[in-house]
Protein backbone atom coordinates (compact mmCIF):
# COMPACT_ATOMS: atom_id res chain seq x y z
CA UNK A 1 0.00 0.00 0.00
CA UNK A 2 1.03 3.32 -0.90
CA UNK A 3 -0.74 6.68 -0.74
CA UNK A 4 0.44 10.21 -2.19
CA UNK A 5 -0.86 13.31 -0.78
CA UNK A 6 -0.11 17.11 -1.62
CA UNK A 7 -1.47 19.80 0.66
CA UNK A 8 -1.37 22.81 -1.28
CA UNK A 9 -2.50 26.54 0.21
CA UNK A 10 -1.12 30.00 0.64
CA UNK A 11 2.32 30.43 2.68
CA UNK A 12 0.86 30.83 6.19
CA UNK A 13 -2.17 28.51 5.91
CA UNK A 14 -0.55 25.42 8.01
CA UNK A 15 0.15 23.97 4.68
CA UNK A 16 4.05 22.53 5.35
CA UNK A 17 3.06 22.11 8.86
CA UNK A 18 -0.03 19.77 8.43
CA UNK A 19 1.74 17.20 6.02
CA UNK A 20 4.98 17.24 8.80
CA UNK A 21 1.99 16.51 11.37
CA UNK A 22 0.63 13.64 8.35
CA UNK A 23 4.76 12.20 8.21
CA UNK A 24 5.22 12.11 11.85
CA UNK A 25 2.06 10.00 12.31
CA UNK A 26 2.90 7.46 9.45
CA UNK A 27 6.39 6.99 10.82
CA UNK A 28 4.86 6.78 14.37
CA UNK A 29 2.26 4.02 13.25
CA UNK A 30 5.06 2.27 12.00
CA UNK A 31 4.85 2.93 8.20
CA UNK A 32 7.28 4.56 5.67
CA UNK A 33 6.99 7.93 4.87
CA UNK A 34 8.80 10.93 2.84
CA UNK A 35 7.52 14.80 3.36
CA UNK A 36 8.60 17.26 0.99
CA UNK A 37 8.28 20.52 0.16
CA UNK A 38 7.46 22.33 -2.73
CA UNK A 39 10.63 23.32 -3.93
CA UNK A 40 10.95 25.40 -6.77
CA UNK A 41 9.72 28.44 -8.78
CA UNK A 42 6.07 27.51 -6.99
CA UNK A 43 7.09 28.91 -3.97
CA UNK A 44 7.32 32.42 -5.34
CA UNK A 45 3.87 32.70 -6.41
CA UNK A 46 2.74 32.98 -2.66
CA UNK A 47 1.63 29.12 -2.30
CA UNK A 48 3.04 26.73 -0.52
CA UNK A 49 2.76 22.75 -0.77
CA UNK A 50 4.12 19.59 0.17
CA UNK A 51 3.95 16.19 -0.64
CA UNK A 52 3.46 13.38 1.62
CA UNK A 53 3.84 9.61 0.52
CA UNK A 54 3.00 7.08 3.17
CA UNK A 55 3.86 3.70 2.38
CA UNK A 56 4.37 -0.34 3.88
CA UNK A 57 7.36 -0.47 1.83
CA UNK A 58 10.60 1.21 0.80
CA UNK A 59 9.66 4.95 -0.88
CA UNK A 60 10.93 5.13 -4.37
CA UNK A 61 9.82 8.82 -5.82
CA UNK A 62 9.15 12.12 -3.45
CA UNK A 63 7.70 13.42 -5.92
CA UNK A 64 4.45 11.86 -7.77
CA UNK A 65 2.64 13.84 -11.17
CA UNK A 66 -1.10 12.29 -10.06
CA UNK A 67 -1.59 12.06 -6.31
CA UNK A 68 -4.08 9.54 -4.78
CA UNK A 69 -5.45 12.80 -1.92
CA UNK A 70 -5.25 16.22 -2.45
CA UNK A 71 -6.26 19.03 0.37
CA UNK A 72 -6.65 22.20 -1.77
CA UNK A 73 -6.57 25.19 0.61
CA UNK A 74 -7.26 27.69 -2.08
CA UNK A 75 -8.48 28.43 -5.40
CA UNK A 76 -5.01 28.12 -7.27
CA UNK A 77 -4.31 24.71 -5.65
CA UNK A 78 -7.51 23.71 -6.49
CA UNK A 79 -6.91 24.51 -10.31
CA UNK A 80 -3.76 23.07 -10.01
CA UNK A 81 -4.50 19.58 -8.74
CA UNK A 82 -8.35 19.03 -9.15
CA UNK A 83 -6.79 17.54 -12.94
CA UNK A 84 -4.15 15.63 -11.24
CA UNK A 85 -5.78 13.86 -8.31
CA UNK A 86 -5.37 10.03 -9.43
CA UNK A 87 -8.96 8.65 -10.50
CA UNK A 88 -10.85 7.25 -7.42
CA UNK A 89 -9.11 9.71 -5.25
CA UNK A 90 -10.04 12.09 -3.00
CA UNK A 91 -9.78 15.57 -3.23
CA UNK A 92 -10.42 17.51 0.27
CA UNK A 93 -11.68 21.04 -0.97
CA UNK A 94 -11.97 24.34 1.77
CA UNK A 95 -15.20 25.31 0.63
CA UNK A 96 -14.68 28.80 2.45
CA UNK A 97 -11.58 30.28 0.60
CA UNK A 98 -12.85 28.49 -2.64
CA UNK A 99 -15.86 30.29 -4.59
CA UNK A 100 -16.78 27.31 -7.16
CA UNK A 101 -17.36 23.71 -7.59
CA UNK A 102 -15.15 20.92 -8.30
CA UNK A 103 -16.31 19.61 -11.76
CA UNK A 104 -14.29 15.93 -11.50
CA UNK A 105 -16.57 12.57 -11.33
CA UNK A 106 -14.27 9.90 -11.21
CA UNK A 107 -12.98 11.27 -7.80
CA UNK A 108 -14.61 11.61 -4.26
CA UNK A 109 -14.85 15.17 -3.92
CA UNK A 110 -14.97 16.50 0.16
CA UNK A 111 -16.47 20.03 0.45
CA UNK A 112 -15.43 22.07 3.62
CA UNK A 113 -16.38 24.93 5.02
CA UNK A 114 -13.31 24.70 6.97
CA UNK A 115 -12.19 28.13 7.55
CA UNK A 116 -15.12 28.50 8.95
CA UNK A 117 -15.55 25.70 11.14
CA UNK A 118 -11.82 26.75 12.49
CA UNK A 119 -13.24 29.73 13.49
CA UNK A 120 -15.96 28.16 15.09
CA UNK A 121 -13.74 26.07 17.13
CA UNK A 122 -11.58 28.76 18.05
CA UNK A 123 -8.74 30.03 15.60
CA UNK A 124 -8.66 29.97 11.64
CA UNK A 125 -5.06 28.83 11.78
CA UNK A 126 -7.00 25.36 12.86
CA UNK A 127 -8.42 25.44 8.77
CA UNK A 128 -5.13 23.13 8.13
CA UNK A 129 -6.69 21.10 10.64
CA UNK A 130 -10.17 20.47 9.95
CA UNK A 131 -9.33 20.29 6.23
CA UNK A 132 -6.91 16.87 7.42
CA UNK A 133 -9.51 14.78 8.90
CA UNK A 134 -11.64 15.40 6.43
CA UNK A 135 -8.98 13.70 3.82
CA UNK A 136 -8.40 10.80 6.66
CA UNK A 137 -12.08 10.24 6.70
CA UNK A 138 -11.76 9.68 3.30
CA UNK A 139 -8.57 8.02 2.19
CA UNK A 140 -8.00 5.20 3.59
CA UNK A 141 -4.11 5.90 4.54
CA UNK A 142 -3.84 6.17 8.46
CA UNK A 143 -6.24 6.36 11.50
CA UNK A 144 -7.71 8.95 12.64
CA UNK A 145 -6.23 8.42 16.27
CA UNK A 146 -2.40 8.47 14.75
CA UNK A 147 -3.15 11.90 13.88
CA UNK A 148 -4.55 12.54 17.37
CA UNK A 149 -1.21 11.40 18.63
CA UNK A 150 0.68 13.49 16.60
CA UNK A 151 -0.94 16.46 17.29
CA UNK A 152 -0.24 15.65 21.05
CA UNK A 153 3.43 15.06 20.31
CA UNK A 154 4.33 17.28 17.87
CA UNK A 155 2.87 20.66 18.48
CA UNK A 156 5.42 23.22 19.20
CA UNK A 157 5.88 24.38 23.02
CA UNK A 158 4.07 28.00 22.22
CA UNK A 159 0.74 26.28 20.80
CA UNK A 160 0.67 23.30 23.38
CA UNK A 161 -2.81 25.39 24.50
CA UNK A 162 -4.29 24.82 21.27
CA UNK A 163 -3.62 21.10 21.42
CA UNK A 164 -7.46 19.47 22.20
CA UNK A 165 -8.76 22.33 20.24
CA UNK A 166 -6.52 21.37 17.24
CA UNK A 167 -8.11 17.63 17.40
CA UNK A 168 -11.51 19.01 17.57
CA UNK A 169 -10.84 20.28 14.60
CA UNK A 170 -9.54 17.34 13.20
CA UNK A 171 -12.33 15.13 14.35
CA UNK A 172 -14.76 17.79 13.24
CA UNK A 173 -13.26 17.94 9.40
CA UNK A 174 -13.68 13.63 10.12
CA UNK A 175 -17.21 14.12 9.71
CA UNK A 176 -17.34 15.33 6.35
CA UNK A 177 -17.75 12.38 4.04
CA UNK A 178 -17.32 12.64 0.41
CA UNK A 179 -20.10 13.36 -1.81
CA UNK A 180 -20.58 9.95 -4.21
CA UNK A 181 -21.19 11.65 -7.60
CA UNK B 1 17.25 3.49 19.25
CA UNK B 2 13.46 5.02 17.87
CA UNK B 3 13.43 6.27 14.54
CA UNK B 4 13.30 10.28 14.41
CA UNK B 5 11.48 12.34 11.29
CA UNK B 6 14.62 14.27 10.09
CA UNK B 7 15.32 16.74 7.01
CA UNK B 8 17.97 15.29 4.94
CA UNK B 9 20.52 17.98 5.71
CA UNK B 10 20.00 18.35 9.54
CA UNK B 11 20.29 14.23 9.51
CA UNK B 12 23.62 14.50 7.63
CA UNK B 13 25.18 17.00 10.42
CA UNK B 14 24.06 15.03 13.34
CA UNK B 15 25.12 12.05 11.96
CA UNK B 16 28.91 13.67 11.40
CA UNK B 17 28.67 14.65 15.35
CA UNK B 18 28.14 11.27 16.56
CA UNK B 19 30.53 10.05 13.75
CA UNK B 20 32.94 11.84 15.84
CA UNK B 21 32.98 15.66 13.77
CA UNK B 22 35.92 17.51 15.46
CA UNK B 23 35.85 20.64 14.05
CA UNK B 24 33.10 21.91 11.02
CA UNK B 25 34.24 24.93 8.57
CA UNK B 26 31.61 25.81 5.85
CA UNK B 27 29.90 28.80 4.34
CA UNK B 28 26.10 28.92 3.98
CA UNK B 29 24.26 28.32 0.11
CA UNK B 30 20.84 26.80 -0.49
CA UNK B 31 19.76 24.10 -0.36
CA UNK B 32 22.77 22.66 1.99
CA UNK B 33 22.48 25.82 4.70
CA UNK B 34 20.39 23.73 7.34
CA UNK B 35 23.22 21.68 7.58
CA UNK B 36 25.65 24.38 8.23
CA UNK B 37 22.96 26.17 10.21
CA UNK B 38 22.70 23.14 12.35
CA UNK B 39 25.91 22.24 13.24
CA UNK B 40 26.29 26.29 14.04
CA UNK B 41 23.87 25.24 16.98
CA UNK B 42 24.70 21.96 17.72
CA UNK B 43 28.87 22.11 17.69
CA UNK B 44 29.23 24.99 20.31
CA UNK B 45 26.90 22.98 22.59
CA UNK B 46 29.06 20.18 22.90
CA UNK B 47 31.94 22.16 22.93
CA UNK B 48 33.61 21.92 19.27
CA UNK B 49 34.53 24.09 16.65
CA UNK B 50 31.97 25.74 14.32
CA UNK B 51 33.40 28.26 11.64
CA UNK B 52 31.54 30.28 9.71
CA UNK B 53 34.42 31.48 7.05
CA UNK B 54 34.55 34.22 5.30
CA UNK B 55 34.14 32.19 2.06
CA UNK B 56 34.46 28.60 0.56
CA UNK B 57 37.82 28.93 -0.27
CA UNK B 58 38.55 30.02 3.36
CA UNK B 59 36.38 26.98 4.41
CA UNK B 60 38.28 24.31 2.44
CA UNK B 61 41.67 25.38 3.34
CA UNK B 62 40.61 25.73 7.09
CA UNK B 63 39.43 22.14 6.79
CA UNK B 64 43.07 21.39 4.59
CA UNK B 65 44.51 22.57 7.73
CA UNK B 66 42.91 21.33 10.19
CA UNK B 67 42.67 17.55 8.60
CA UNK B 68 46.55 17.69 8.87
CA UNK B 69 46.29 17.07 12.84
CA UNK B 70 44.24 14.02 11.98
CA UNK B 71 41.17 15.22 13.39
CA UNK B 72 37.64 14.50 11.97
CA UNK B 73 36.77 17.47 9.68
CA UNK B 74 34.22 18.06 7.54
CA UNK B 75 33.15 20.46 5.24
CA UNK B 76 29.60 21.36 2.93
CA UNK B 77 28.26 23.49 0.68
CA UNK B 78 26.39 23.36 -2.82
CA UNK B 79 27.39 22.70 -6.44
CA UNK B 80 28.89 26.92 -6.99
CA UNK B 81 30.66 26.76 -3.53
CA UNK B 82 31.88 23.47 -4.34
CA UNK B 83 33.52 24.42 -7.32
CA UNK B 84 35.38 27.34 -5.69
CA UNK B 85 36.94 24.61 -3.27
CA UNK B 86 38.76 22.60 -6.27
CA UNK B 87 41.90 24.21 -5.33
CA UNK B 88 41.63 23.26 -1.59
CA UNK B 89 40.42 19.62 -2.46
CA UNK B 90 43.06 19.18 -4.81
CA UNK B 91 46.08 20.19 -2.34
CA UNK B 92 44.21 18.03 0.11
CA UNK B 93 43.95 15.19 -2.27
CA UNK B 94 47.99 15.47 -2.59
CA UNK B 95 48.45 15.90 0.84
CA UNK B 96 46.71 12.96 1.45
CA UNK B 97 44.68 13.95 4.38
CA UNK B 98 41.00 12.60 5.35
CA UNK B 99 38.51 15.04 4.60
CA UNK B 100 34.71 14.24 4.14
CA UNK B 101 32.60 17.23 2.28
CA UNK B 102 28.96 17.28 1.47
CA UNK B 103 27.40 18.51 -1.96
CA UNK B 104 23.97 19.52 -2.04
CA UNK B 105 23.86 19.66 -5.85
CA UNK B 106 21.72 22.13 -7.50
CA UNK B 107 20.88 23.35 -10.61
CA UNK B 108 23.10 25.15 -13.07
CA UNK B 109 26.03 25.65 -14.87
CA UNK B 110 26.53 29.32 -12.60
CA UNK B 111 24.64 30.46 -10.67
CA UNK B 112 21.90 28.23 -11.65
CA UNK B 113 19.28 27.97 -9.33
CA UNK B 114 18.29 25.86 -6.14
CA UNK B 115 16.41 23.08 -7.26
CA UNK B 116 17.55 19.65 -6.86
CA UNK B 117 19.90 18.36 -9.71
CA UNK B 118 22.82 15.54 -10.19
CA UNK B 119 25.03 17.63 -12.81
CA UNK B 120 28.11 17.99 -10.08
CA UNK B 121 28.42 13.94 -11.15
CA UNK B 122 31.56 14.41 -13.21
CA UNK B 123 33.53 17.32 -11.32
CA UNK B 124 32.79 14.61 -7.85
CA UNK B 125 34.02 11.72 -9.67
CA UNK B 126 36.60 12.66 -12.19
CA UNK B 127 38.00 15.14 -10.64
CA UNK B 128 37.21 18.91 -10.74
CA UNK B 129 40.30 19.89 -9.24
CA UNK B 130 43.73 19.56 -10.88
CA UNK B 131 46.38 16.52 -11.20
CA UNK B 132 45.77 12.91 -10.52
CA UNK B 133 43.54 12.01 -7.67
CA UNK B 134 40.33 9.95 -7.01
CA UNK B 135 38.18 10.78 -4.11
CA UNK B 136 35.55 8.13 -3.00
CA UNK B 137 32.00 9.81 -3.43
CA UNK B 138 28.80 8.44 -2.15
CA UNK B 139 25.44 8.93 -3.38
CA UNK B 140 22.54 8.43 -1.09
CA UNK B 141 19.11 8.28 -1.95
CA UNK B 142 17.25 8.43 1.34
CA UNK B 143 17.41 10.59 4.68
CA UNK B 144 18.55 7.00 6.33
CA UNK B 145 21.43 6.32 3.61
CA UNK B 146 22.49 9.97 4.18
CA UNK B 147 22.66 8.84 7.97
CA UNK B 148 24.41 6.05 7.06
CA UNK B 149 27.18 7.05 4.01
CA UNK B 150 27.73 10.21 6.46
CA UNK B 151 29.46 7.71 9.19
CA UNK B 152 30.92 5.46 6.64
CA UNK B 153 32.91 8.77 4.77
CA UNK B 154 34.42 9.51 8.36
CA UNK B 155 35.87 5.66 8.23
CA UNK B 156 37.22 5.65 4.80
CA UNK B 157 38.25 9.05 4.63
CA UNK B 158 40.71 8.19 7.57
CA UNK B 159 41.33 4.12 6.22
CA UNK B 160 42.51 5.67 2.66
CA UNK B 161 43.36 8.75 3.37
CA UNK B 162 41.27 10.51 1.36
CA UNK B 163 38.42 12.59 0.45
CA UNK B 164 34.95 11.43 0.69
CA UNK B 165 32.27 13.32 -0.79
CA UNK B 166 28.90 12.65 0.00
CA UNK B 167 26.93 13.72 -3.12
CA UNK B 168 23.69 14.48 -2.22
CA UNK B 169 21.06 17.19 -4.05
CA UNK B 170 18.37 19.54 -2.94
CA UNK B 171 15.28 16.95 -2.88
CA UNK B 172 17.30 14.30 -0.42
CA UNK B 173 18.42 17.78 1.86
CA UNK B 174 15.34 19.09 2.01
CA UNK B 175 13.16 16.06 2.35
CA UNK B 176 11.58 14.55 5.92
CA UNK B 177 12.18 10.81 6.41
CA UNK B 178 12.09 8.89 9.45
CA UNK B 179 15.30 7.35 10.55
CA UNK B 180 17.73 6.24 13.31
CA UNK B 181 20.75 7.63 14.15
CA UNK B 182 23.89 5.76 15.29
CA UNK B 183 24.87 6.13 18.75
CA UNK B 184 27.66 8.79 19.75
CA UNK B 185 30.85 8.20 19.08
CA UNK B 186 33.28 9.37 21.63
CA UNK B 187 35.66 12.14 19.59
CA UNK B 188 39.47 10.17 18.92
CA UNK B 189 42.23 10.75 21.14
CA UNK B 190 44.62 8.98 19.03
CA UNK B 191 45.98 10.19 15.64
CA UNK B 192 47.81 8.39 13.09
CA UNK B 193 51.59 8.87 13.00
CA UNK B 194 51.76 11.08 9.88
CA UNK B 195 49.38 13.72 11.61
CA UNK B 196 50.79 16.87 12.92
CA UNK B 197 50.25 16.69 16.43
CA UNK B 198 53.41 18.39 17.86
CA UNK B 199 57.16 17.02 17.26
CA UNK B 200 57.73 16.94 20.88
CA UNK B 201 60.62 13.71 21.16
CA UNK B 202 59.98 12.40 17.48
CA UNK B 203 60.89 13.94 13.98
CA UNK B 204 59.11 16.80 12.31
CA UNK B 205 55.81 15.09 10.40
CA UNK B 206 55.73 17.45 7.37
CA UNK B 207 52.38 17.58 5.65
CA UNK B 208 52.68 19.31 2.11
CA UNK B 209 51.28 18.60 -1.81
CA UNK B 210 54.88 20.01 -3.02
CA UNK B 211 56.95 17.80 -4.55
CA UNK B 212 59.82 19.59 -6.55
CA UNK B 213 61.94 16.36 -6.74
CA UNK B 214 59.92 14.83 -9.95
CA UNK B 215 60.79 11.13 -8.43
CA UNK B 216 59.04 11.49 -5.37
CA UNK B 217 56.03 12.83 -7.03
CA UNK B 218 55.33 10.09 -8.88
CA UNK B 219 56.38 8.12 -6.10
CA UNK B 220 53.42 9.75 -4.00
CA UNK B 221 51.23 9.49 -7.18
CA UNK B 222 51.58 5.44 -8.05
CA UNK B 223 50.94 5.13 -4.05
CA UNK B 224 47.70 7.11 -4.42
CA UNK B 225 46.76 5.08 -8.06
CA UNK B 226 47.66 1.49 -5.61
CA UNK B 227 45.79 3.02 -2.65
CA UNK B 228 43.00 3.47 -4.83
CA UNK B 229 42.91 -0.18 -6.12
CA UNK B 230 42.34 -1.03 -2.73
CA UNK B 231 39.23 1.37 -2.71
CA UNK B 232 38.10 -0.20 -6.33
CA UNK B 233 38.85 -3.99 -4.36
CA UNK B 234 36.92 -3.18 -1.45
CA UNK B 235 34.60 0.02 -0.99
CA UNK B 236 32.06 -0.52 -4.17
CA UNK B 237 28.44 -0.59 -2.88
CA UNK B 238 25.17 -0.73 -4.97
CA UNK B 239 21.53 -1.23 -4.55
CA UNK B 240 20.07 -4.31 -7.06
CA UNK B 241 16.01 -4.09 -7.23
CA UNK B 242 13.86 -6.48 -9.05
CA UNK B 243 17.17 -7.70 -11.05
CA UNK B 244 17.01 -11.51 -10.78
CA UNK B 245 15.24 -12.16 -13.51
CA UNK B 246 14.92 -8.81 -15.04
CA UNK B 247 15.26 -7.94 -19.09
CA UNK B 248 15.71 -4.72 -18.96
CA UNK B 249 17.99 -2.95 -16.50
CA UNK B 250 17.31 0.79 -15.05
CA UNK B 251 20.38 2.40 -14.08
CA UNK B 252 20.40 5.28 -11.63
CA UNK B 253 21.53 7.04 -8.61
CA UNK B 254 20.55 9.30 -5.82
CA UNK B 255 16.95 10.74 -6.73
CA UNK B 256 17.15 9.77 -9.93
CA UNK B 257 17.20 6.14 -9.06
CA UNK B 258 14.73 6.10 -6.18
CA UNK B 259 12.78 7.76 -8.81
CA UNK B 260 13.40 4.79 -11.33
CA UNK B 261 12.13 2.50 -8.40
CA UNK B 262 8.74 3.82 -8.50
CA UNK B 263 8.73 3.48 -12.04
CA UNK B 264 10.40 -0.03 -12.24
CA UNK B 265 7.57 -1.24 -9.98
CA UNK B 266 4.76 0.21 -11.95
CA UNK B 267 6.34 -1.36 -14.93
CA UNK B 268 6.80 -4.81 -13.33
CA UNK B 269 2.70 -4.13 -12.85
CA UNK B 270 2.69 -4.24 -15.94
CA UNK B 271 4.88 -7.12 -16.29
CA UNK B 272 7.41 -5.65 -17.63
CA UNK B 273 10.33 -7.76 -16.70
CA UNK B 274 12.72 -4.49 -15.55
CA UNK B 275 15.06 -4.20 -12.79
CA UNK B 276 17.00 -1.37 -10.92
CA UNK B 277 20.87 -0.97 -10.06
CA UNK B 278 21.29 2.04 -8.10
CA UNK B 279 25.11 2.26 -7.42
CA UNK B 280 25.94 4.12 -3.86
CA UNK B 281 29.34 4.52 -4.49
CA UNK B 282 29.77 6.62 -7.42
CA UNK B 283 33.68 5.90 -7.41
CA UNK B 284 34.48 3.61 -7.04
CA UNK B 285 31.55 2.73 -9.23
CA UNK B 286 29.96 -1.05 -9.44
CA UNK B 287 31.60 -1.88 -12.47
CA UNK B 288 31.46 -5.81 -11.86
CA UNK B 289 28.12 -5.65 -10.68
CA UNK B 290 27.18 -3.54 -14.24
CA UNK B 291 29.54 -5.42 -16.50
CA UNK B 292 27.43 -8.72 -15.09
CA UNK B 293 24.17 -7.45 -15.56
CA UNK B 294 24.95 -5.75 -19.03
CA UNK B 295 25.44 -9.69 -19.91
CA UNK B 296 22.15 -10.76 -19.25
CA UNK B 297 20.05 -7.99 -20.33
CA UNK B 298 18.53 -6.94 -23.26
CA UNK B 299 18.49 -3.24 -22.82
CA UNK B 300 19.16 -0.51 -20.30
CA UNK B 301 17.82 2.65 -19.84
CA UNK B 302 20.20 5.37 -17.70
CA UNK B 303 18.50 7.53 -15.60
CA UNK B 304 19.89 10.95 -14.67
CA UNK B 305 18.94 14.56 -13.48
CA UNK B 306 21.97 15.51 -15.81
CA UNK B 307 23.18 15.34 -19.50
CA UNK B 308 24.45 11.85 -19.73
CA UNK B 309 27.65 12.22 -16.84
CA UNK B 310 26.97 8.76 -15.81
CA UNK B 311 25.86 7.52 -19.13
CA UNK B 312 29.26 7.76 -20.68
CA UNK B 313 30.61 5.25 -17.61
CA UNK B 314 28.06 2.97 -18.30
CA UNK B 315 28.47 2.88 -21.67
CA UNK B 316 32.43 2.27 -21.19
CA UNK B 317 31.67 -0.77 -18.56
CA UNK B 318 29.10 -1.99 -20.83
CA UNK B 319 32.12 -1.75 -24.13
CA UNK B 320 28.77 -1.28 -26.69
CA UNK B 321 27.24 -5.22 -25.86
CA UNK B 322 24.39 -3.55 -24.62
CA UNK B 323 21.58 -1.68 -26.30
CA UNK B 324 21.02 1.44 -24.18
CA UNK B 325 18.77 4.25 -23.92
CA UNK B 326 19.09 7.43 -21.84
CA UNK B 327 16.44 9.45 -20.07
CA UNK B 328 17.22 12.71 -17.84
CA UNK B 329 15.57 16.21 -16.59
CA UNK B 330 17.70 19.06 -16.97
CA UNK B 331 18.28 21.90 -14.83
CA UNK B 332 16.72 21.75 -11.50
CA UNK B 333 13.78 19.65 -12.64
CA UNK B 334 12.89 16.42 -10.92
CA UNK B 335 11.87 13.68 -13.42
CA UNK B 336 8.70 12.10 -12.27
CA UNK B 337 7.98 8.43 -12.01
CA UNK B 338 5.09 8.48 -14.71
CA UNK B 339 7.88 10.24 -17.10
CA UNK B 340 10.38 7.09 -16.61
CA UNK B 341 7.96 4.54 -16.57
CA UNK B 342 6.62 6.01 -20.27
CA UNK B 343 10.71 5.44 -20.85
CA UNK B 344 10.70 1.81 -19.30
CA UNK B 345 7.80 1.20 -21.37
CA UNK B 346 9.51 2.62 -24.87
CA UNK B 347 12.78 0.30 -24.13
CA UNK B 348 10.73 -3.07 -23.51
CA UNK B 349 9.01 -2.04 -26.86
CA UNK B 350 11.78 -1.70 -28.46
CA UNK B 351 13.66 -1.71 -31.64
CA UNK B 352 16.88 -1.63 -29.25
CA UNK B 353 20.52 -0.97 -30.91
CA UNK B 354 24.13 -1.15 -29.92
CA UNK B 355 24.34 1.63 -33.17
CA UNK B 356 24.05 5.82 -32.11
CA UNK B 357 24.62 7.60 -29.38
CA UNK B 358 21.79 6.89 -26.90
CA UNK B 359 22.21 11.12 -25.68
CA UNK B 360 21.53 12.02 -29.19
CA UNK B 361 17.76 10.15 -29.57
CA UNK B 362 16.94 11.36 -25.93
CA UNK B 363 17.59 15.70 -27.19
CA UNK B 364 15.43 14.41 -30.36
CA UNK B 365 12.64 12.87 -28.05
CA UNK B 366 13.32 16.43 -25.22
CA UNK B 367 12.00 18.41 -28.86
Amino acid sequence: MQKEIIIAGFGGQGVLFAGQLLAYAAMEYGKETTWIPSYGPEMRGGTANCTVIVSDEEIGSPVVRFPAGVIALNLPSLDKYEPLVSPGGVLVVNQSMINRGVTRSDILNVVIPASEIAEGIGDKRMTNMVLLGGLLANLPVLPLEALEQAIREHTPERHKRLIPLNIQALREGAAFLAQKV
Amino acid sequence: MARQLMKGNEAVAEAAVRAGLQSYFGYPITPQTELLEYLSRRMPEIGRPFVQAESELGAINMVYGAACTGARVMTSSSSPGISLMMEGLSYIAGTEVPVVIVNVMRGGPGLGNISPAQSDYTQMVHGGGHGDYHVIVLAPSTVQESVDLTVLAFDLAEKYRSIVAILTDGSIGQMMEPCEMPPMQPLKTEFPAWAATGAAGRERNVLSSIYLNVNEEEKANLRMMRRWLEVEANEVRFREYYTEDAKFLVVGFGSAGRVALSAVRAARAEGIPVGLLRPITLAPFPKKQLEELSKRVEGILVVEMNGGQMLDDVRLITSGRTPIEFFARLGGVMPLPDELLEEIRRLAKGPLTTEGDPRTRWLARMG
